[in-house]
Order: structure tokens, then sequence, then C-alpha cells
């Protein structure tokens, strides 16, 4: 399915308002944090998009602007082979870490990414079914990903890795 | 059977937690897992990953354009090219430069000669993890051949590092073609021999068939993709359905098998070594003359021959050495069909040298996620079956 069907589609169903569209080479489309879950089982479900395959999720740190975190999900649909990118929005201040809805529900692949995203940035996937840390040390207290996190790390902060 | 035994409450025990690894030889690097089980039977496992986490990402955000080749090789070093051809994709594609015909093939021949190189090896030490010690020694030979043809044209053996933003680093040495020629012509017999080692092995296909199912609604929704998919009952290949690198032009089939164990596994890889193969052949064939770098100034480097005669190029070549490429703004995500799967770049960019964000798609990483799935009921002897029908590169799950 091209493009513009797609587009089409999504704008009918969630309405022309809420979504924002980057048209280009490869599509992606600016989701507000709150419909993520009935976007993706949309996405997931409706017979003519099929987008079965989650092929990852990332974080981009858009530090200082606000909101200071960009998730991203790509997606695949097996049967159709289009590809579509979601993006999303979420803003953290203090007290308050950036939050938003886990996608593993959706997309079992979700997992691992989600994981990896949360310790690298600080994010809380509400709901994940498995929390903990995937890559990094248990006892570190930083987000390594995110753009102010020197590159080498502090000695007090990361006491493990080589000076 | 093994499920049947886990089921009956009379034979419950108490349940004993062991932990595999991370040095341990099955896992094939620094993988570890909690694996709780019942007398024989696994009743979970828990994979802990990081012990070779080296922040691959943050890293490449804080590199030029250019440093970030040799890095991604580091990646998956089992089938190095790969790596390299997807980050050079991903920037061409950003770029916009169109790539001269030559280097196209040149590409297709080093992606192909990878993946030979990673399923030989995994089908050594995949033997060796099922108890037949004898393939090992038959695969090395003929990866040794691989890694001679790597050295011969781009130095190194292990991790070429010859994929370049636009084209190859270099030419193909002289004597090249008339190598992988020697090598394409007798490599199908050698797979034929491999096959009588293992395919009709009754041990073997006992270790192994019916073990580790993955069914293929299971398979999608893991994110589980490459060889492991296409022994699920998907004939999904990227090659295919979305051709990169000419790949349209090439004649070859994806093999497909529906058992979704590790037998089938098994026999699409063997399957795969011989249609990289026939993609070889053909690509000698269409080999033609030409450029091998893409004619793009200050995007490109130029040709060596020109830094040395022509002004403007010599002012391009400062120019993209001191203060690296600059991509327009904006993101783009690439693909191409690793040994492993869905090997998959995104990079954001705001215009800088360097990559605001470098996301590594690594399809093992992915992969590894099914392992808990596969392995639940089954004995703890064939966990190190199923664990190595993933074909796992820890550098590659960690980055």
């Amino acid at each position: 399915m091209n493009q513009d069907r797609i587009k089409e589609k999504l704008s009918e169903k969630f309405g022309p308002d809420v979504l924002q569209f980057e048209t280009g080479a490869q599509m992606s489309v600016l989701v507000p944090p709150e419909k993520i879950i009935d976007m993706c089982l949309y996405l997931r479900d409706d017979p003519e998009l099929k987008f079965d395959f989650l092929s990852f999720v990332g974080g981009v740190d858009l530090y200082p602007a606000s909101p200071r975190f960009q998730i991203v999900y790509q997606v695949y649909s097996v049967p159709y082979t289009h590809r579509l990118r979601l993006k999303t929005r979420i803003d953290e201040t203090e007290g308050n870490p950036a939050c938003i809805e886990s996608v593993c529900s959706v997309w079992m692949s979700a997992n691992w990414h989600e994981r990896e995203t949360a310790e690298m940035f600080g994010i809380i996937f509400k709901d994940h079914p498995d929390p903990r840390k995937l890559l990094l040390p248990e006892n570190w207290q930083v987000y390594p990903l995110r753009k102010d996190f020197p590159l080498m790390g502090t000695e007090e902060d990361t006491p493990d890795l080589p000076s | 059977m093994a499920r049947d035994l886990s089921q009956r409450a009379d034979n419950r025990s108490e349940i004993m937690e062991i932990n595999l690894g991370p040095h341990h030889p099955s896992t094939h690097g620094v993988f570890r897992a909690i694996v709780e089980i019942d007398g024989e039977i696994v009743i979970n496992c828990t994979p802990y990953l990081g012990y070779l986490h080296r922040g691959f990402e943050k890293t490449c955000e804080n590199k030029k354009y250019h440093q970030i080749i040799p890095l991604t090789e580091r990646c998956d070093y089992m089938g190095a090219s790969s790596n390299s051809l997807a980050y050079c994709l991903t920037l061409e594609k950003m770029l916009d430069v169109e790539i001269p015909e030559r280097a196209q093939v040149i590409r297709v021949i080093m992606a192909e000669l990878s993946r030979i190189f990673s399923h030989l090896f995994w089908l050594g030490t995949h033997g060796h993890d099922v108890g037949a010690m004898t393939p090992l020694f038959y695969m090395l030979r003929e990866r040794e051949e691989i890694m001679n043809l790597f050295e011969l044209t781009a130095g190194g053996r292990l991790m070429p590092n010859y994929i370049r933003i636009g084209g190859v680093a270099k030419d193909l040495e002289e004597g090249f073609i008339e190598r992988l020629r020697a090598f394409t012509e007798h490599f199908d017999n050698r797979v034929d021999e491999y096959e009588t080692l293992l395919t009709k092995n009754i041990i073997y296909i006992d270790r192994t068939k019916g073990i580790g199912v993955l069914p293929l609604e299971k398979a999608i929704s893991l994110g589980v993709s490459g060889p492991m998919m296409r022994a699920s009952g998907k004939a999904w290949d990227i090659r295919k359905s979305e051709p990169y690198c000419g790949y349209e032009r090439y004649d070859f089939d994806v093999p497909v098998e529906y058992g979704c164990d590790v037998y089938s596994r098994y026999l699409v890889r063997v399957e795969e070594m011989r249609q990289s193969n026939r993609i070889l052949k053909q690509a000698i064939k269409l080999l033609p003359e030409g450029p091998i770098l893409a004619a793009a100034p200050g995007k490109i480097f130029p040709p060596q021959q020109d830094i040395y005669t022509k002004m403007e190029s010599l002012i391009h070549h400062f120019m993209l050495v001191v203060e690296g490429v600059r991509l327009p703004h904006g993101d783009c995500y690439q693909t191409i069909e690793s040994p492993r799967g869905e090997l998959g770049c995104y990079i954001v960019s705001d215009g800088a040298p360097n990559p605001y964000r470098l996301k590594w798609r690594a399809p093992a990483f992915v992969n590894l996620q099914a392992l808990p799935e596969m392995t639940r009921g089954c004995f703890f002897a064939d966990l190190i079956a199923i664990l190595s029908s993933i074909d796992i590169v820890l550098a590659e799950v960690d980055r």
C-alpha cells in the first residue's frame, strides 16, 4: 500500500488534526503519547495495514528542546512489505520522569527494545512486563544516551568504567 | 516428550536454578542465562546481557560519519561487510548519491562472501554444540579461503573494512576474480560434503528435530527475522522484498522450511550458502568496468589519483577529512538482509558532521529474545542446541 493511502486511513481513524505526517522517501507519523496504544493496535490489526512486525523502539534525546524525548517505533508489515515510522514526544519535569505506555502487549519484540531505551534515557514504560535494566550495571543511576551525559562518564556516577 | 514429563505431577521435583555463562563455551561469547530447571526440564530461562556492552551508539554520536564504518563492523564480526554496507546505504540514501555499477557488484560479492563466512562458522560451532566435533574442521577450511580473499583485496581478514560511503575503498586486487571463481566452482561440492556429515545423521536429527519450536505467529510478534523466520515457514528476505545494491538483477531462491525447529534452521542456512554461491557466480559474470566511488564532490571522497593531480579534488578531500560530511536534516531507516536477519540502521541528523542519534537494529539482539519462548519445557541439553540455532553474535547483541 502506498504512503498516501496509509495517511488517508490514519487521518480518517484518528482525525486530521491529531496526527502530524512527515512525508518523503520514508513516511513518519507524530502521534500524541496518550494515543500510542490505540495507534499501535490499529496498525497491527487493521486488515489493510497489518503492521505485524516491530523493527525497533528507540529513543532520541532532543535536549534542550521541550518536550525532551522522542520515542521512535519503526514498524513493518510482513504480508504487505510496507514500513512506517511512529514518533511520539514526551517530557520530564522535576520529580516526574518521562513516561509512556509500553507496547509489549501489541508486539512482544518491544520488550528488550523498551528496556534498553528505559535505561539509556531514563524513560518509564508503564505496564512493562519486565522493567529491569538490560545492558547496564544495576547500580547505575545515570542515563548514558542522554545528550548531557559526558562521553567518558564520571568517576562518581560510573565508577565501573575504565578511566 | 520433555513437555509431557514436565506436566506429570508425580515427576515434579524441587526447582533448581542454574547459572549458564557468561564464560561458557556454548554461549558464543559472554552471554549469561539463569535457567530454572525441574530435574532435566527447563521451566524458565532468563537471559542477562550487557557483558560486552561498549556503548556503540553513544560512541557513534561522537564520531564523524567516516569514522564510524570500522566501528559498525565490530558489531557483527562474523558478517562484517554486511554491517558497513547497512551503514553506508543509510548515509547514501540521506545524501542521495548514486553508486556506480561496479561498486554495487563488488558490494554484493563482499556481502555474499560474508554471508557464507558467517554461515560456515555457525554450522561448525553449531555442530560442536550438539556433539558433532568433525564439521568445524571442514568449515574452517573454506572459511580460511574466504579470509584469504578478504585479505587479498581489503587487507583485513575478519573485518575487511572495505565498504565506503559512496562505493568501496579501492578496486579489486589483481587475481581476486580468478580466486573467487575457483572458490565458487568447488564450493557447491563442499556444501554437499557438509551435508553428508549432518543432514541424514540420525544422532543429529534426534538432537534437533522438533526442538526449539517457534511457530510463525510467535516469530513475527517477537520480531524474529532472517533464517529463523524462514525456518518458521515465511519466505521473507529483504534482498527480495526491498532490494538494495541491485539484488533484483540476481537470480536466486529464498529457502524456506516449515519445521520451525532447530533442524529447519540448519537446512535453511545450508541452502542459503548454495544460493549465495549462485549469486557470487552471477556477480562475477556481471562485474562491469568503471569507477568504484560515486562522483559527488563534497560528499564522497574523490578518487586517490585525482587528489594528486587536481586542485579541487585535493580541497574536497581535505575538507572531508577535516570537517567531515554533512548530512541534511532528517532521519532515515535502512535495512539489509544480514546473515542473521533484518539489520537496520536508523540515523537522525541535525546537519552536523556526526550523527545526532544512531540506532542499530541488530538482528541477533532481537532474535535472542525468542530464547525463553523456545526453551520452555525442553531438556536442559536442548537449550544449548536452541541457543546455538539462533546464531547469536554477542558483540552485536550487546553493542
